[in-house]
């Protein structure tokens, strides 16, 4: 089983750094750094533009320039952007403003999304099956950035009915706060609160779908019928025995679901002035920055395939089948 | 079984005078798009403390929804009304919680597929433990319930117990969850046990062990049994009274001597006429039951079974008829106003069915009346062999072992003869005719269809030697493509054989017609006709070519005993008329001995008894047919309680690792009650078959005849 995860794991790595390859060559192809130098107005002196073309390394064939980049991200080393920063230095903060909207919106997503599919799968039929389903099709439907910007009205409603501004709703932090550690950490949860909720809630809607109809598979089960037989209640059986059950197909989904959820991430960050790893990407390809777009695109990789190997642990947790063989 | 003493202590049970479960007009309906579906229609029946009553009747009759209102697991949306009462307590309208109080505990039930009854995440330990703790929270250690859970499954047979008690439900086959969920059933010591259809997907030898283990159960625990069955076979000597259900209600009660022997109810009549007996040598008229049940959601006043009734008179259509007493007994009741006309007939049971629904013995064909040696050989195996790699690994497979799927078999058909190959599932059976009907050249050993061995053949003699064969498969619905119309269907053999287009608009009525089915129903789809009535489809599109062979594999099985009667006598008189000859598959034995002029007993990969069915079936020499054959039961209560079981310990051994020498002999009763020096014979010769009487041969070193019908 061990050697199981550790097979699958080191597949994960060699997928994460095709995946960089590649972005990495797109990047590298598309680009045109020089291009936007040479139309400055004024333009630069040719020494300044043949002396950036050496230190971007465009000199090169694109596989050595990413061996040459690698070599460095090997060592803890990114590279400088195109004006010149360490990227190493921003990166630090920018994974812990992204990973902090990705983890929260990934937990209440999972955990609420599970929850509202199996009641929605208990109560199909009635009025809040019906109800949970349109949530999530409307959900589902609704752009990110449409989304975003509904509830930005909407906090911007509470705040006013308030009185005061509970709910913020630019950055990730006042900028230049002052106070005590806790008052820190309410200033943040402050600005945390509605993006969160931004990702979140497409994330219920995704996974509550699936959830119920692994559920009502479970529900007509034979298996469900005998542990009621042998004297649990229905509520009982549910649980135990049915939702541990229709779970398992869960696990798989996770590795996509993450997927989405950095799709919904970067266009979240823009919507709310966050400054992380989303926000980077686009900057990044704005300014034809290929270090950076790498950068953010081994980020995305690394989580991505990093949830996937999570759902290969998920699975064998839940699934005794698989640790069996 | 000496640990049952120390397993059911339970002192506390108080001592319930009469019935521990009384129905009482029993109405249960569900909610469908066709309007409300009637499943039951008003049942009343009692179980006595110890007693077995065995309920019968066709698909949909409502016998599991019956079952299931006791239990109190139907789904919300079923209306449920009448009187339920067990141990004196009336349970409809009770709360859930309440009822699992006495789910398990009082009244526990095994279900018919037990491949899916288990919960795949948990250990078959943890589920049995799970069983005794939710009644006895607090006065019982988890530990000591899984101590008691291991206890169990070795009462129900496992072998191995405490270490299998460790084991996933997929780590075990069918018959060992089924005694699983008896262990289950019967850990609290309950005093009704519910098993609906418990033996039904199992294999006929799993089947007499998990009967037998029904009646220990019965017998340690003191419980009524309520046993529900569509095989009148399988309650004949279990059960001690008789419930005939039609269309949701109760047609026919009484003792099962009675009811096997004087039915006094059409319904029942063709039910027991239906069955081809195991113990009948002489040609049997088999009784079909045409048409298809009722539906369920509106149905006309009178008689339900009057549409299927061959005594049907004017009268049945004007009220439903009520169970009244017959013959003057108190215990004997049908449904039926002309039931004192059917007990004044001279004759009884299987022959007044053939009787009243008027069927007849199939005249055996021309051809069969020449000498078996005189015909032509249709289909010859010599030495066949087929091999499947076992490999291990995901990306790079090697190969760990071979599974002996069919290992050197050999046997001929002839002209105008039926060959019924009979087996356990997983022996082999399939294998061969996938083998045959892949007309390849073979691992090992040789086919020759009509004389010409299809090793040599080339692409073109294939195809036409193909028209020469045909299939029928056991599932109706899976082998006809549900997108074709039926004329499709069976067009397309004659369509890909080149046949003209008026040619074949000409011959597809007539093979409908041939089938029994009107040719106006051409133009339908598969999905709208019954599994009787697709199976025939199945028969047409296999005549199509005019085959010499017909390969059938299991043709009858998927199909309720009445409809399954139909189809058997089909085939007979097709077989009578057109001379045709059949490998005919089957696991049951009573079908091969009515239609098979032959049989083949196949046990993992290898055939061990080989002859004329009446020699085979009345003097079996192997010690595995006499086992399959005791384990089948007859629809006879008097001669069913006097037989004696030869049970068969475990399971199949795996065929990638057959036992040496015998392969039988880690199961066969013989060869454990052989002295040493004898059986070192079987362990290291594998017995050749031998010539035991005229066509009848069998491979064992100690053949001899024991009688077991
Ligand atoms: N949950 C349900 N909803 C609607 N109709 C149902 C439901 N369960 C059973 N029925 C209907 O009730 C009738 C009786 O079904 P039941 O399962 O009791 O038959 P049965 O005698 O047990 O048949 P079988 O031999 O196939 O098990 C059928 O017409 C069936 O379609
Ligand atoms: S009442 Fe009439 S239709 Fe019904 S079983 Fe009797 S004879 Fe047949
Ligand atoms: S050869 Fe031995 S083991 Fe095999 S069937 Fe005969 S007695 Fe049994
Ligand atoms: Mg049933």
């Amino acid at each position: 089983m061990a050697g199981f995860l550790l097979r699958r794991l080191v597949n994960y790595v060699v997928l994460a750094l095709v995946a960089t390859f590649l972005a990495f060559t797109l990047a590298s192809v598309t680009f045109d750094p020089i291009g936007v130098l040479e139309q400055r107005k004024p333009p630069p002196p040719a020494a300044t533009i043949e002396a950036k073309r050496k230190d971007l390394h465009l000199d090169q064939p694109i596989p050595q320039r990413f061996v040459t980049w690698m070599s460095g991200v090997v060592r803890g080393d990114f590279g400088h952007t195109i004006t010149e920063r360490p990227i190493t230095d921003e990166l630090g903060r920018r994974v812990g403003v992204s990973l902090r909207l990705f983890l929260l919106g990934i937990t209440l997503g999972i955990g609420f999304g599970v929850l509202l599919g199996v009641v929605s799968a208990i109560r199909q039929y009635k009025f809040s099956d019906y109800f949970a389903t349109l949530f999530s099709f409307v959900l589902l439907s609704t752009p990110v950035f449409v989304l975003g910007n509904l509830l930005k009205i909407g906090a911007q409603d509470i705040n006013d009915a308030v009185g005061t501004n509970v709910l913020l709703f630019v950055g990730e932090t006042t900028p230049n706060f002052q106070g005590t550690w806790f008052e820190h950490l309410w200033d943040r949860l402050q600005h945390l609160i509605v993006p969160t909720l931004t990702i979140a809630l497409g994330q219920i809607a995704y996974y509550s779908r699936y959830q119920r109809s692994s559920m009502l598979d479970v529900l007509g089960s034979d298996f469900l019928r005998t542990a009621q037989a042998k004297g649990l209640t229905r509520r009982q059986a549910l649980f135990k025995h049915g939702l541990r059950t229709a779970l398992i197909p869960m696990a798989t989904l996770f590795a996509f679901g993450f997927g989405l959820l950095v799709v919904g991430g970067t266009f979240t960050e823009r919507i709310f002035n966050w400054f992380g790893m989303g926000h980077w990407l686009i900057e990044g390809i704005s300014t034809q920055d290929t270090n950076v777009t790498a950068t953010v695109t081994l980020f995305v990789a690394v989580c991505v395939l990093f949830s996937g190997w999570l759902a290969d642990v998920l699975y064998a947790a839940l699934d005794p089948r698989i640790r069996v063989n | 079984m000496t640990s049952s003493e120390i397993l059911f202590d339970s002192p506390a049970d108080p001592v319930v005078e009469g019935p521990v479960l009384q129905v009482e007009d029993l109405q249960v309906s569900f909610p469908s798009e066709a309007g409300r579906v009637h499943a039951v229609r008003g049942l009343s029946y009692e179980v006595s403390p110890g007693e077995v009553l065995g309920i019968v009747g066709e698909s949909g009759s409502g016998k599991s929804v019956s079952s299931l209102a006791v239990m109190g697991l139907l789904p919300p949306s079923a209306r449920i009304s009448g009187s339920i009462k067990f141990q004196g307590r009336e349970l409809i309208g009770r709360s859930d919680a309440e009822l699992s109080k006495i789910r398990g505990r009082r009244i526990s039930m095994v279900f018919q597929d037990p491949l899916s009854a288990l919960t795949p995440v948990y250990t078959v330990g943890d589920q049995i433990a799970e069983a005794i703790l939710v009644h006895r929270k607090g006065s019982v250690s988890k530990a000591a319930a899984a101590k008691r859970a291991a206890e169990l499954l070795d009462l129900v047979g496992i072998p191995n117990a405490a270490e299998r008690a460790k084991a996933f439900p997929h780590e075990f086959s069918g018959g060992m969850r089924q005694r699983a969920v008896i262990a289950m059933a019967i850990a609290n010591d309950p005093d009704l046990i519910i098993a609906d259809e418990p033996t039904t997907a199992l294999d006929v030898t799993v089947q007499a062990q998990v009967l037998q283990l029904l009646e220990t159960a019965q017998e340690v625990t003191g419980a009524g049994i309520v046993i529900i069955t569509h095989d009148l076979g399988v309650v004949a000597g279990f059960a001690d009274r008789l419930m005939v259900m039609y269309a949701g209600r109760a047609v026919e009660t009484g003792k099962v001597d009675d009811i096997y022997s004087q039915p006094r109810m059409p319904y029942t009549l063709g039910l027991l006429g239906s069955i081809p007996r195991l113990d009948v040598g002489e040609k049997q008229a088999l009784v079909p039951i045409t048409g298809q049940p009722p539906s369920l959601t509106d149905l006309p006043p009178g008689c339900p079974f009057a549409p299927r009734c061959p005594m049907v008179v004017d009268a049945c259509h004007t009220a439903e008829p009520p169970l009244i007493n017959v013959d003057g007994s108190a215990e004997h009741h049908a449904a039926c106003i002309r039931t004192g006309e059917i007990a004044a007939t001279d004759t009884e049971g299987a022959e007044a069915a053939a009787e009243i629904f008027g069927a007849e013995v199939v005249e055996a064909a021309e051809i069969a009346k020449v000498p078996r040696e005189e015909r032509r050989v249709v289909l010859g195996l010599d030495a066949l062999v087929k091999e499947y790699p076992v490999n291990k690994g995901v990306v790079f497979k090697r190969r760990v072992g071979t599974v002996h799927a069919v290992d050197g078999i050999t046997f001929d058909i002839r002209e105008g003869e039926t060959l019924g190959l009979v087996g356990e599932s997983g022996c082999g059976k399939t294998t061969t005719l996938m083998e045959i009907l892949g007309l390849e050249k073979p691992m090992g050993g040789e086919i020759s269809v009509l004389g010409t061995n299809v090793s040599e053949l080339d692409a073109k003699r294939r195809k036409a030697i193909r028209r020469d064969m045909s299939v029928v498969f056991q599932d109706p619905m899976a082998s006809l493509d549900p997108r074709l119309t039926i004329h499709d269907v069976i067009a397309e053999p004659m369509q890909v054989h080149g046949y003209g287009k008026d040619e074949i608009n000409r011959r597809v009525p007539e093979l409908m017609r041939l089938v029994g089915l009107r040719p106006e129903q051409l133009s339908r789809y598969p999905g709208e006709f019954s599994g009787g009535q697709r199976q025939r489809i199945g028969i047409a599109r296999a005549l199509a070519l005019e085959p010499k062979l017909v390969v059938l594999d299991e043709p009858v099985s998927a199909l309720d005993v009445s409809i399954q009667a139909g189809v058997i006598n089909l085939l007979e008189e097709l077989k009578s008329s057109l001379g045709l000859a059949y490998l005919f598959v089957a696991h049951d034995l009573s079908v091969v001995r009515h239609i098979a002029d032959r049989v083949a007993v196949m046990y993992l990969g290898k055939i061990v008894e080989i002859g004329d069915v009446d020699s085979v079936f009345e003097a079996p020499r192997h010690p595995y047919t006499q086992a399959l054959l005791s384990a089948i039961p007859i629809p006879d209560p008097a001669k069913e309680r006097q037989r004696e079981r030869i049970l068969l310990t475990g399971d199949l051994p795996s065929p990638a690792n057959p036992p040496s020498g015998c392969r039988f002999r880690t199961r066969c009763f013989l060869h454990a009650s052989l002295p040493p020096e004898k059986q070192r014979t079987c362990i290291e010769l594998e017995p050749p078959r031998e010539v035991q009487a005229l066509d009848h041969e069998a491979a064992c070193h100690f053949a001899q005849i024991r009688q077991v019908l």
